[in-house]
């Protein structure tokens, strides 16, 4: 059902308005960087307004359809196409990088970090952003593929020029790293395109994702799709990060500059997991429930293996950093679970992770810019320096280590939870002993969000500080956060605002892996 | 019955105020006027609840048709779970779906125990609009009433709106005011909404929301390091425990496939035994959870520490209110328990030996203090003990009616050690008090009041509920449980020791402090003597028959047992009540006068083994024992905390930093230095002297990229395509 009129533009807007302006951008000379600035804003607002436009438009009723689908010849010769369409999976993802974007915008608005150049900066992150839309939104594999590259480059450039001391290294490290990840996808890719066959016995030969979702890997022997997930599994773990692929994490977190950082933790991570749900479990359901108790395995200590890294960190940011490790464990033991209730909770984690992670760092890049260290032991009294932003990190820190009533907690407890009755005929022995790891694991993460709040909220300022004046929450950081805090709040009050979105597509993705399962 | 339908309203009011201090207060009220709404808001709960109970109380004694679950002829349910198990999608108000019962009277046969009832009374149970679905299953928010609930509301609402009262004196001038009462309104609005959950994520939400509030408020004066340790302490200690709330819950949610809590006990009263390994794993987790919020060995260490607050917060959260969440739930989801750990037929269980031990431990640590807080702490963490015993050994009515009383006296207590500090220069050192009976009379007077209440002194408060928490546990259900007797007692007697010797070195004797100390104003003395009101006739809320029959008043006698038990659920597990007793009556109250008279010779009349301790090496090692905690702390802070926190994290970084990080520099560098090798042997060796121009050319173009990227470029695309190489191959070789 493929949408008319301007609905069948939507998509393409909200994922080329930030390219356009980018390209506008580019022919602007530097001197007038106001226009740029505003013309940089302009179009990522305009983006955001098209996302407006849908969550009105969305048909919420079957939110477990794909909406304003638009397929047009693209690459012929290979057969891909240009197959864009939205349901209830994409939509809270797309609408979090469309947030996203503008808001790191006002915020580095007069603070771009050295050394400096508004416009490229602007430029790239511009660019990022119709990668990252892009993502969300693709039907078709090889279009997938493209937007998950593009976002490399920006963010590439992102960590090594505007990024830390080790800048080059962990810009490369990122870089590689993903690009070995990549390398494996598109293989995994093209031996799906290969050897998928339709009902009838028929080859496929199509990277429309609608139609390997149909064909859930029928014609495929087991060994082979097992072979073929193994690459989606480490292209999409890796961006996860899952352990023991997420080195190049920490690096990449600790040198890039905070805007960077709240991207990639808000976004980018995000294409991982949700790579995970869309394509890798669907199209290759057997392979899944063979992988899934390594997922649950790999899952779990990254949950205790991220925790115990936090504890050991003397640098805050790179603390937070270690701390998507840990609670992408809970998102990717959701998957793992393969049950509606695991997928319901990863969606979920994904999107608090990123509002309160994003927040996270947004805060350690605003201490950064205020003492010039985020060396814990030389921080503290931050409450008394600088009281709302003390406030703000505290909430934040609530949120993270899994309060109810705010967003976190509807991410990990219907994790932990869905891991009692895994679903497709996977251990109960083995996912409860996960369960219970996973439960200990939220006693960590208090622990290192809270010593990381004692050390640099609570108690006086250090004397190197003491004499320092500390500039509470800035106008532009207060526009930058409010809808954060705020989503953090709704949708820890009201999950059902993603749930009921998820609900539909992930118990078709659940079913359709319980009837192969059964079926063979 | 409208407020019982409409109970959500009774959280909402003080989550309003908690919203409108924090935003509003100081721009709009003042920083100093904030108590205002605090107060206000608290007061108008306090309304509600008793409209709240008092309608409870009409619908147990003119049970409207709807009203009534069904009518037992033995006291056994038998079908209640059918109508219980579609609750959390129905929408529906629990009372519609009753049976139709009509007109059937209310047929009081005094039972054994008196007013027992042959007529189950259901909860009102209303469900809101859907809170979220997830994978087909609706979830529901709701409230849950019934006289448990109700119970619990007029106490939280009580103990608040009185901390609140006092606290405008108490903390006048606090550097952080404005924040003191928003977090007294939240933690109100979140203990509240705990009491009334509807289903057991509801309870795992409010019991995780009156955690932050506790530890927001124990570190109130984060300045000082002790303050916000102990915070940390209380916030992680319960998490600890939160492990075992978690999973309890979970299994609970599998098991019977419904969050609703009436849904739970429903179906476990329906067909007792039939779940009880299932139950028996949920009860142990849940057990846990019990220890760290309720104070129970092993995870009590928190509660002294969380001292550490404002007095007044002590007396709301840390004796009255939160800490009985633990409490709470064991008596909100008793079938669970009951069934899990046999309390039927056992005569010792888990539950029991943990709450008896408990509270000998409390009572003897009590003993080693000198700060008047954390004596009361101690003594809360015992008390709490004893109504888990009582919960262990089937006395529910006991351990609520426990609850009930204590949490007058206690806040008297705490709010009358607070007022002590106030006079006496902010010390809570017991050794620099002395004497101060006659500087604040009215201090004195309330907290010997609450001092007999806690002691068990016939006839105030404390004497009724303990007389019958001994009893359930002589008695029992099948058997009694003799060991959790022995216990009882001795803590009865150690209470009364214990606490005299706080009467004594706090009032009595020579003034050991300096300046002037004063009696504390009315606002500060009204609600002790509010509390030291209840805290000598709360026990005429369940005054056994036999002692009212004299008067003519049987029909008063258990009432806490008539209105706050859910038969609903009980009587279908067989539940029994003791008969009162006056001979385990006369020796309850013949340890606790025993307690206060051998301490009153001691310290008054000088006489018995003084400074034992320094003589006797074995009672010095046993007093240096009991003053070092039984070194649970030691073992907790310096051992497992300290090798988390140290070793193993570090460990796990090193790991992170040179195993997997350098695996992966290794690949890195081995990609780019066989790159070189190709390059160097191959491509210029070999293919250069072929196309020269053509590599030239090439080379142009990598010294251009390489100026962008360090000269990386190549070594990507060689990883790139080494690795699609490499999978490829085994493509190849497996398909």
């Amino acid at each position: 059902m493929e949408a008319t009129g301007f609905d069948a533009w939507v998509l393409t807007l909200a994922v080329f308005l930030p390219l356009v302006g980018a390209l506008i951008m580019m022919v602007v000379p530097k001197a007038y960087e106001l226009e740029v600035k505003l013309i940089a804003l302009g179009s990522s607002l305009a983006a955001l307004a098209v996302g407006i436009y849908i969550l009105f438009q969305f048909d919420y009723g079957s939110a477990s359809e794909l909406q304003f689908v638009v397929d047009k010849g693209w690459i012929d010769i290979i057969n891909s196409r240009y197959i864009i369409g939205l349901d209830g999976l994409s939509l809270p993802l797309l609408l979090l990088s469309l947030l996203v974007v503008p808001l790191c915008l006002v915020y580095s608005w007069n603070h771009v970090p050295s050394p400096g150049n508004t416009k490229a900066f602007f430029v790239l992150l511009l660019i990022l952003s119709t990668g990252m839309n892009g993502s969300f939104i693709s039907q078709d594999m090889i279009l997938f593929f493209v937007f998950f590259e593009i976002v490399l480059l920006p963010m590439y450039f992102l960590i090594g020029v505007w990024g830390g001391e080790e800048r080059r290294y962990a810009s490369l490290k990122f870089f590689l790293y993903t690009l070995f990840g990549s390398a494996l996808m598109i293989i995994s890719f093209l031996a799906l395109f290969f050897l998928s066959k339709d009902a009838a016995g028929n080859p496929l030969q199509t990277f429309d994702m609608r139609l390997l979702t149909d064909a859930a890997g029928s014609g495929i022997v087991k060994t082979t799709q097992v072979w073929i997930f193994a690459g989606l599994f480490i292209g999409f773990g890796i961006k996860v990060p899952m352990f023991p692929f997420h080195t190049w994490l920490p690096d990449a977190h600790t040198q890039a500059p905070t805007v960077g950082s709240v991207i990639l933790a808000a976004v980018l991570l995000k294409l991982g997991t949700y790579g995970f749900i869309r394509i890798a479990i669907p199209f290759l359901p057997e392979a899944a429930v063979a992988w899934a108790p390594w997922i649950g395995l790999l899952a779990v200590i990254g949950i205790i293996y991220g925790a115990l890294g936090c504890l050991a960190q003397k640098d805050m940011k790179r603390l937070i950093a270690f701390s998507s490790v840990a609670h992408m464990g809970f998102v990717m033991l959701g998957i793992a679970t393969l049950t509606d209730f695991g997928l319901n909770a990863a969606v979920f984690g994904m999107v608090a992770h990123g509002l309160i992670t994003g927040m996270l760092f947004f805060v350690a890049g605003s201490i950064k810019e205020r003492y010039h260290t985020l060396e814990i032991s030389r921080l503290g009294g931050l409450l008394k320096s600088a009281p709302h932003m003390g406030w703000i990190l505290g909430f934040a820190t609530m949120a993270s280590l899994g309060l109810p009533g705010l967003a976190g907690f509807w991410g990990e407890f219907p994790a932990i939870l869905s891991a009692y009755n895994p679903g497709a005929g996977l251990s109960e022995e083995l996912f409860r002993t996960y369960m219970v790891i996973a439960a200990i694991g939220t006693v960590l993460a208090a622990g290192y969000l809270l010593w990381l709040y004692q050390r640099t909220a609570f108690g006086e300022p250090t004397e190197e500080f003491a004499d320092h004046e500390i500039p509470d929450v800035s106008r532009n950081e207060w526009i930058a956060w409010v809808p954060f805090l705020i989503g953090i709040v709704l949708f820890g009050v009201w999950p059902n605002l993603i749930f009921n979105l998820t609900d539909g597509v992930v118990s078709s993705i659940t079913a359709n892996v319980e009837a192969v399962v059964a079926g063979r | 019955m409208w407020m019982l339908e409409n109970a959500f309203l009774i959280p909402l009011i003080p989550a309003l105020s908690f919203a409108v201090i924090l935003f509003f207060g100081k721009r709009f009220i003042g920083a100093d006027r904030v108590h205002v709404i605090g107060i206000t808001a608290v007061s108008l709960i306090w309304v509600l609840s008793l409209v709240a109970a008092f309608q409870w109380t009409q619908r147990v004694e003119h049970p409207s048709p709807d009203a009534i679950a069904q009518i037992s002829a033995d006291g056994h349910g038998d079908d209640h779970a059918d109508d219980g198990d579609d609750h959390a999608d129905d929408g529906d108000d629990h009372a519609d779906d009753g049976d139709d019962h009509a007109g059937a009277a209310m047929d009081s046969e005094s039972g054994h125990g008196g007013g027992h009832s042959s007529v189950l009374i259901s909860p009102v149970v209303t469900t809101y609009s859907k809170w979220w679905s997830n994978g087909g299953v609706d979830f529901a928010v709701g409230t849950h009433v019934d006289g448990l609930t109700v119970l619990l509301l007029v106490v939280v609402a009580s103990i608040s709106l009185l901390v609140h009262i006092y606290s405008t004196e108490y903390v006048k001038g606090d550097r952080r005011y404005v924040h003191y009462y928003a977090f007294l309104s939240l933690f109100t609005a979140a203990m509240l909404f705990f009491v009334m959950a509807q289903n057991i994520v509801q309870l795992v939400v409010g019991w995780e929301l009156v955690g932050v509030c506790s530890f927001g408020l124990i570190g109130h004066w984060w300045e000082e390091k002790p303050n916000t340790d102990a915070a940390l302490k209380a916030f992680l200690t319960n998490r600890v425990g939160d492990i075992g709330l978690l999973v309890g819950m979970i299994v609970l949610w599998g098991t019977f496939g419904t969050f609703s809590i009436d849904g739970i006990n429903a179906a476990i009263s329906a067909s007792p035994g039939t779940q009880h390994l299932a139950l028996l794993v949920a009860a142990c987790c849940l057990m846990a959870a019990v220890a760290s919020k309720s104070g129970q060995f092993p995870l009590h260490t928190w509660l002294p520490d969380a001292m550490a607050g404002p007095t007044p917060v002590s007396a709301l959260i840390h004796a009255a209110t939160m800490v009985v969440a633990g409490v709470y739930m064991i008596a909100r989801l008793y079938p669970v328990f009951y069934d899990g750990f046999s309390i039927g037929t056992s005569s010792i269980n888990l539950m029991a030996l943990i709450g008896g031990f408990t509270a000998l431990m409390g009572a003897g640590l009590a003993f080693a203090q000198w700060d008047i807080k954390k004596v009361l702490a101690y003594s809360t963490v015992s008390q709490l003990g004893y109504m888990v015993m009582a919960l262990g050994v089937g006395a529910w009515t006991a351990a609520i009616f426990h609850l009930f009383t204590h949490a007058f006296f206690k806040a008297c207590l705490f709010l009358g050690a607070g007022s002590v500090s106030h006079a006496a220069h902010h010390t809570f050192d017991m050794r620099k008090m002395g004497g101060l009976k006659k500087f604040m009379p009215q201090t004195y007077w309330t907290f010997v009041i609450a001092t007999l209440a806690l002691s068990g002194i016939f006839p105030f408060a404390g004497f009724w509920s303990k007389d019958e928490i001994l009893l359930g546990a002589k008695v029992g259900q099948q058997n009694g449980y003799p060991l959790m007797l022995i216990f009882g007692c001795a803590v009865a007697f150690m209470t009364a020791a214990y606490m005299t010797r706080v009467v004594w070195y706090t009032f009595h004797g020579e003034y050991r402090g300096h300046g002037h100390p004063h009696e504390s104003p009315k606002v500060m003395t009204v609600p002790l003597w509010i509390l030291a009101g209840m805290a000598v006739v709360g026990g005429a809320f369940n005054l056994p028959g036999p002692v009212l029959e004299p008067f003519g008043l049987e029909g008063l006698a258990h009432r806490v047992q008539t209105y706050a038990e859910p038969s609903v659920y009980l009587s279908g597990l067989g539940l029994s009540h003791p008969d009162p007793s006056l001979s385990m009556a006369l020796i309850g109250l013949g340890l606790a006068l025993s307690g206060i008279i051998v301490t009153y010779l001691y310290f008054w009349r000088k006489m018995g083994p003084h400074g034992l301790t320094e003589r006797n090496k074995y009672a010095k090692a046993g007093y240096t024992f009991l003053e070092n905690k039984y070194y649970l702390d030691y073992l907790y802070n310096d051992i497992i905390v300290a090798s988390i926190k140290k070793p193993i994290a570090n460990g796990a970084n090193w790991f992170n930093q040179n195993v997997l990080d350098k695996a992966v520099n290794t690949a890195g560098e081995s990609a780019r230095d066989s790159g070189r090798w190709i390059y160097k042997w191959i491509d210029q060796g070999a293919i250069d002297g072929s196309v020269n121009a053509a590599a030239r050319g090439a080379d142009a173009s990598g010294e251009g990229l390489r100026t962008i990227q360090s000269g990386k470029v190549q070594n990507y695309g060689q990883l790139l395509f080494g690795a699609a190489a490499v999978l490829a191959i085994v493509f190849v070789i497996v398909i």
